[in-house]
């Protein structure tokens, strides 16, 4: 581990990917900042231009960069406008948006930067720890189970997004499994759904799907519904400071909810926003009876601790991706995507094929952490005027930036009318409630699923090593029970409502 | 029938001619020796077809019941009219119109057009500020682009 610690800093400490990890940070905190845009449209967004640097550590670095850099520039529209910008940093505006309103803005914002950089950086750390041990135990896995496990990702996705609609998670899930076989395949070699159209010999874009999945609906969002970008000039911001008693009161809250938010980030389906919402749970109810009270009116502790979680899961989701090569989130299936066109592989042979990029990525993780505390606290009361852009402005920007990211990948107008099509169909999905990210997910991992599902075909002669592999069996089971299980319950907790059924 | 019902009609459609593309056409063009495997191009399209359809299937028939949530949604499309349809429409069209124009018309004019008729559509009227910005902006972009990543992108008109 320590030879890979030095390989990793070497890596990560040259000037170009201090530079990276920098711009990323910052670019990240800008976008994030603006009430609409989450971290996925901002880093499918920034996928060319990370793609077009060419290094794939380079380029892995810099969207971790804007990973975090939006993640805490959602958390500051949160406090100071009420506005969140990413969904998981709704939790930070319970009480961040109280202390602003009383005059605490400055404390809010500090006391957000610095529960930050703690769960970042002990996310970090325990990444570092478990990831090396789960890719040795990956190691084992054939592709009978790989196969297996992308299931079990694909259905915990699908359980996790659609709270209470499984069903409509699922069909969207198929749907991108669905478009991931359209084209020419890696095993067959020949053309398959294209319609006889050259324009999809190659298959779907994955940039191009994953800016009318993600930005482009978002923007559309924005022009329809004007007070979704809630804007008000922010005052003056000050009083950075935070008491000795008060870092004293939070110090715990931190160290817990960094744990927690670690490995609810590990999970595949639960991600930044989940953690959030369950550290703010968690901490309200273990609170004494007066701090109870002020949850929701201000209190400091009701804010370090979603924003401690959200940082920790963030770095916990990278734990299956740099593993196993399965993304537990959308951001993460979007990185994924980004590095398998940089030509590299995630997955359990990373750490031993490349390990400058796995190391310096943690590394990296790290110097972001920093530089977010150390550019951003400073730098606050002036990035808090990007709030001010009139949204005349702002919204044909973004649409231009969707439509350069997909042109700029293939040099091809025919996919801007294809992203235009695409996106409108991704805005109806949105109005009828369709989760969009298993869709984007799904078509990542599809290549992939089939790819390992055929080995398996062909090394076991056929579909019998389901029966035959205890563990993918296992794997499968898991799968079917993850999907089963919470339509179960939302259709017995109903039941229980009406008053049809007391079971048990 | 609500709009999601709509839409897993219509996916369901799809799904039934992507089935009908896997189970019976595929494999007329498969050379012999490939019959051999145990699998073929069209075994795991089969799979998905089957799971397409029985699930779309299943939210069509409305067997799933979506929870009842108190919230208000950010957009209730039932009153689509409300909202700013026209402005959605018409940015719509430009992305189109820019897609067109983008190879004729050449980068930057068709950017700064883009940019300045966008903002327009949204009730922009303070030319003096909004022309230079989206010139300013769309050379920048360009000198991005094209110089510093070195993607090409036309500059002008094809004329000049």
């Amino acid at each position: 581990m320590i030879e890979g610690l030095l390989i990793g800093l070497s890596a990560a400490f040259s000037i170009q990917n201090l530079l990276m990890v920098i711009a990323g940070c910052l670019i990240g905190t800008f976008i994030g900042m603006l009430p609409g845009l989450g971290p996925m449209s901002i880093i499918a967004i920034m996928i060319p231009v990370a793609i077009t640097i060419g290094d794939p550590s380079a380029a892995i670095i810099l969207l971790a960069g804007v990973y975090y850099g939006a993640i805490f520039g959602g958390s500051t529209s949160s406090i100071l406008l009420n506005a969140p910008g990413v969904a998981g940093t709704v939790a930070s505006s319970f009480d961040g948006y109280p202390m602003a309103r009383k005059g605490q803005a400055g404390k809010a914002l500090t006391i957000a930067a610095i529960a930050s950089f703690a769960g970042g950086s002990i996310g970090a750390l325990l990444l570092m720890i478990f990831a090396p041990m789960l890719s040795t135990v990956a190691l084992l896995f054939h592709s009978a189970e790989y196969f297996a496990l992308m299931v079990v990702g694909l259905s915990a996705i699908a359980a996790f997004a659609g709270t209470g609609n499984v069903g409509k998670a699922i069909l969207m899930t198929l749907l991108g499994l669905v478009m991931a076989t359209v084209g020419e395949g890696a095993l067959f070699n020949m053309p398959r759904f294209t319609m006889g159209l050259m324009d999809l010999q190659s298959g779907f874009s994955f940039i191009t799907l994953a800016m009318a999945m993600f930005a482009l609906p978002e923007a559309l969002f924005l022009v329809l519904n004007p007070k979704r970008s809630a804007q008000g000039a922010s005052g003056k911001i000050e009083n950075l400071r935070i008491t000795k008693e008060e870092g004293r009161k939070i110090a715990p809250v931190i160290g817990r909810q960094s744990i927690q938010g670690f490995f609810i980030g590990v999970l595949p389906g639960a991600g930044a926003t989940i953690a959030s919402f369950l550290g703010y749970a968690v901490e309200r109810n273990i609170a004494t009876k007066e701090e109870q009270e002020e949850f929701g009116k201000g209190a400091i502790k009701g804010l370090a601790a979603p924003e401690t979680a959200n940082n920790a899961a963030c770095t916990g989701s990278f734990v299956p991706l740099l593993t196993l090569g399965i993304p537990g989130s959308g951001t993460t299936a979007i990185l994924l995507g980004a590095l398998i066109a940089l030509n590299v592989t995630p997955g359990p042979r990373l750490m031993i094929d490349e390990p400058q990029i796995f190391w310096a990525v943690i590394i990296s993780m790290y110097i972001g952490n920093l530089v977010l505390l150390i550019l951003n606290l400073p730098l606050i009361p002036y990035i808090a005027k990007v709030l001010a852009i009139p949204r005349n402005y702002l919204i044909p920007f973004i649409l231009f930036f969707t439509l350069m990211g997909s042109y700029i990948g293939q040099n091809n107008a025919t996919e801007l009318l294809i992203l235009v099509g695409m996106g409108i169909c991704a805005t109806v999905l949105k109005f009828a409630d369709y989760p969009l990210a298993p869709l984007l997910i799904g078509f990542i991992l599809g290549g992939m699923l089939e790819d390992n599902f055929s080995r398996s075909m062909q090394l076991y002669d056929g579909i019998g090593f389901i029966v035959d592999r205890p563990m993918t069996l296992g794997l499968l089971v898991i799968a079917v029970l993850l999907v089963v299980i919470p339509s179960y319950r939302a259709r017995r907790a109903k039941a229980r409502q009406e008053g049809v059924a007391e079971g048990d | 029938m609500a709009l999601d019902r709509w839409v897993s009609f219509i996916i369901l459609c799809a799904a039934l001619a992507y089935g009908y593309a896997a189970f019976f056409t595929m494999d007329a063009s498969l050379p012999p020796f490939m019959q051999r495997n145990p699998i073929w191009p069209s075994t795991f399209p089969k799979v998905l077809a089957v799971l397409t359809i029985a699930t779309s299937l299943f939210i069509l028939l409305g067997f799933e019941k979506a929870p009842e949530s108190d919230q208000e949604p950010d957009i209730d499309y039932r009153r689509l009219g409300d909202y700013h349809l026209g402005q959605a429409l018409t940015l719509l069209g430009l992305m189109v119109a820019y897609a067109l124009l983008l190879r004729p018309a050449g980068f930057l004019f068709a950017t700064f057009a883009f940019l300045s008729c966008g903002a327009f559509a949204l009730g922009e009227r303070k030319f003096h500020i909004l022309l230079p910005i989206a010139a300013i902006a769309s050379f920048i972009v360009w000198y991005l682009v094209d110089e510093v990543l070195g993607i090409f992108l036309r500059p002008w008109p094809f004329f000049i």
